[in-house]
C-alpha cells in the first residue's frame, strides 16, 4: 500500500512534472490567470493522464513497439476529446474560458512523458495510480500560479473579491502583469525555487566550476 | 514483451481494434451529450439576451422568461424590413459564408472587419403592448485576437443603449478580456447613438475616461486601458452595425412606423 501511496504523492513535490522534469509549461502559463480555469483544468488534466495510462498498461503486451507512440496518441487524444465534450456539456462557462486548452491536453508532454515512460512498463493499477499523482502534481502548480496571479492581478480568488479593487471603488490596485501569461514564468521559476530550498537532492551539479583565482591566492 | 508483436499482422489487427474502439467511444460521447451541449449554448445565447436587455434573470427560469418577454424577428438588412422568408434553424454565423444566403464585404465597407455577412440577421424584441420597449441586436466584430460576439440593445427611441454585452471573444484576460467586466458595461446605458438628426453612428470608446462636460460625451465611452486595439475593434463593430450596411435602414423603418 505504501508504494502506491508514493506512486501518488511523489510527483507532487519530490519528482514534480513542471518543477522537476520541466513538463507541461506551456499550459501552465495559459490556464492560470484564475483558479477557477486552474482547477477544471488540473481536474481534466488528472483524468486524462490517468486514465491514459491506465489504457496503454491494459494493452501494453500487445502494442507493437514500433507504432507504440501513435497508439498512445489515439488512446489520449479519444480521451481528451471525451473530457472536452463533458465540460462542454455540464460546464459551460469555464470550458468556454479554457478554449482551445482542454484540446491542447493532447499536446501536453506529461501525458504522453508517464505513458511512454510508465505504463508500458507496469500493471495497470499502479499506472493508475502514477497518472493521478502526476495530474496532482502538475494541478499543484497550477493552483499554485493561479492562487498568486488571481489573487494579485484580480484582487479575488475563485472569483470572490477578496482585495477590493480601486476601478469597484476599493484600494487596491491590481498588477496587470499578473493576468500576463509570462507572469507564471515567475512563479513557476519561485516554485522551483522552493522545492529545491526544501528537497536540496533536486539541485543539478553545476555543468563547470569556476578555477580559483590563483593570482590572488599567490599574492 | 513478446516479439511477435512487430509482425504486419499484429500491428494492423491492433492498429485496426484501438481505432474502432476509440472511434465509438468518441462518437459515444459526441452524440450522449449534444443535446446537453445545444441546451447550453441556447441557455447561454438567451441569457446573454436578457442581460444586455437589463432584464434580471438571476435565479429565475431564463428560458421562460425569455419566452414571456422577448419577441424574436428576423429582418432583411438591405431592405429594413422585417422577413418571414427565414430558413427553420436559421443561423446567422453559417449563413454569413453561404454564397446564397450572405454578402461578402468590400474593404471600404467592412469596418468591423468581419468579411462576411449574413443578409438576414435575428432582432429581438421587447414590447409592451404594441410598441417596442426594447430592441436588442446581435453585433460581431474583431477586436485584437479574436471576433468579439455580442449584443446591443436600445431604447425605444431606437437611438439610446440600454446595454452591450459580449458573448464569446477571446480577448486578454484583464485587458481586453475587461470587455466583460460590469463596471465598464455599466457606462453604456444611457449613451446616444446618433447625433440629434444624423444618420450617421457617433458612438465610439475614445481613450482615457470620459469627461461629461466635454460636448458630445453622450456619444462616448471610456476606452479600456491597455487594451487600444479591442477598443478600436469594439468603436468599429457598433459603428458598422449601427451604420447603413447594419442595421440604420431598419432602425429608420421602425422609427417611422412600420419594418
Amino acid at each position: 500500500m505504501s508504494a502506491t501511496k508514493d506512486i501518488l504523492v511523489n510527483p507532487i513535490a519530490k519528482n514534480n512534472p513542471i518543477a522537476l522534469q520541466i513538463l507541461g509549461v506551456c499550459s501552465a502559463l495559459a490556464v492560470t490567470s484564475n483558479l477557477n480555469t486552474a482547477l477544471v483544468m488540473t481536474l481534466a488534466v488528472m483524468a486524462v493522464t490517468a486514465f491514459s495510462n491506465l489504457f496503454v498498461s491494459l494493452i501494453r503486451n500487445h502494442i507493437p513497439s514500433n507504432i507504440r507512440i501513435i497508439c498512445q496518441m489515439t488512446i489520449i487524444a479519444s480521451l481528451v476529446i471525451v473530457v472536452d465534450q463533458i465540460l462542454k456539456a455540464y460546464a459551460y462557462d469555464v470550458s468556454k474560458q479554457l478554449s482551445v486548452f482542454v484540446g491542447l491536453i493532447i499536446t501536453n508532454c506529461i501525458v504522453m512523458g508517464r505513458a511512454e515512460a510508465f505504463a508500458m512498463q507496469n500493471p495497470p493499477g499502479v499506472s493508475f495510480f502514477d497518472g493521478l499523482g502526476n495530474g496532482l502534481g502538475y494541478g499543484a502548480v497550477l493552483l499554485f500560479v493561479g492562487f498568486f496571479r488571481e489573487l494579485f492581478g484580480a484582487g479575488s480568488l475563485f472569483g470572490v473579491e477578496i482585495l477590493p479593487l480601486i476601478t469597484n471603488g476599493g484600494w487596491y490596485q491590481p498588477n496587470g502583469l499578473l493576468l500576463l501569461p509570462p507572469s507564471a514564468f515567475f512563479l513557476i521559476g519561485m516554485f522551483i525555487w522552493i522545492i529545491r530550498t526544501w528537497d536540496k537532492s533536486q539541485v543539478e551539479k553545476p555543468e563547470f566550476e569556476l578555477a580559483s583565482n590563483s593570482k590572488k591566492e599567490a599574492a | 514483451m513478446s516479439a511477435n508483436n512487430d509482425t504486419i499482422g499484429k500491428t494492423i489487427t491492433v492498429t485496426v481494434l484501438l481505432c474502432v474502439i476509440c472511434s465509438v467511444v468518441v462518437s459515444a460521447a459526441a452524440v450522449l451529450l449534444k443535446p446537453q451541449q445545444v441546451a447550453n449554448k441556447e441557455l447561454d445565447r438567451k441569457s446573454n439576451i436578457l442581460a444586455a436587455a437589463g432584464i434580471d434573470y438571476q435565479g429565475k427560469d431564463v428560458s421562460e422568461l425569455f419566452d414571456s418577454q422577448i419577441t424574436t424577428k428576423y429582418v432583411d438588412l438591405r431592405s429594413g424590413k422585417y422577413t418571414a422568408e427565414v430558413p427553420a434553424k436559421y443561423d446567422a454565423r453559417k449563413a454569413a459564408k453561404d454564397p446564397q444566403q450572405g454578402v461578402s464585404l468590400s474593404k471600404e465597407m467592412d469596418i468591423a472587419s468581419i468579411k462576411y455577412q449574413a443578409k438576414i440577421m435575428p432582432v429581438y424584441l421587447v414590447q409592451q403592448g404594441e410598441s417596442v420597449d426594447k430592441v436588442i441586436l446581435p453585433v460581431h466584430g474583431y477586436g485584437l485576437w479574436s471576433t468579439l460576439y455580442g449584443f446591443l440593445a436600445l431604447e425605444g427611441d431606437l437611438n439610446t443603449v440600454v446595454g452591450l454585452g459580449f458573448y464569446s471573444h477571446a480577448e486578454t484576460p484583464g485587458l481586453g478580456g475587461e470587455v466583460d467586466n460590469p463596471s465598464w458595461k455599466a457606462l453604456w446605458p444611457g449613451k446616444k447613438v446618433y447625433q440629434e438628426g444624423s444618420v450617421e453612428p457617433a458612438i465610439g470608446l475614445i481613450k482615457g475616461s470620459v469627461d461629461p462636460a466635454v460636448p458630445g460625451a453622450e456619444h462616448q465611452i471610456d476606452g479600456l486601458s491597455g487594451a487600444t486595439l479591442t477598443s478600436v475593434g469594439v468603436t468599429n463593430l457598433v459603428q458598422f452595425w449601427m451604420g447603413k450596411n447594419g442595421y440604420a435602414p431598419f432602425l429608420a423603418n421602425l422609427k417611422a412606423g412600420g419594418a
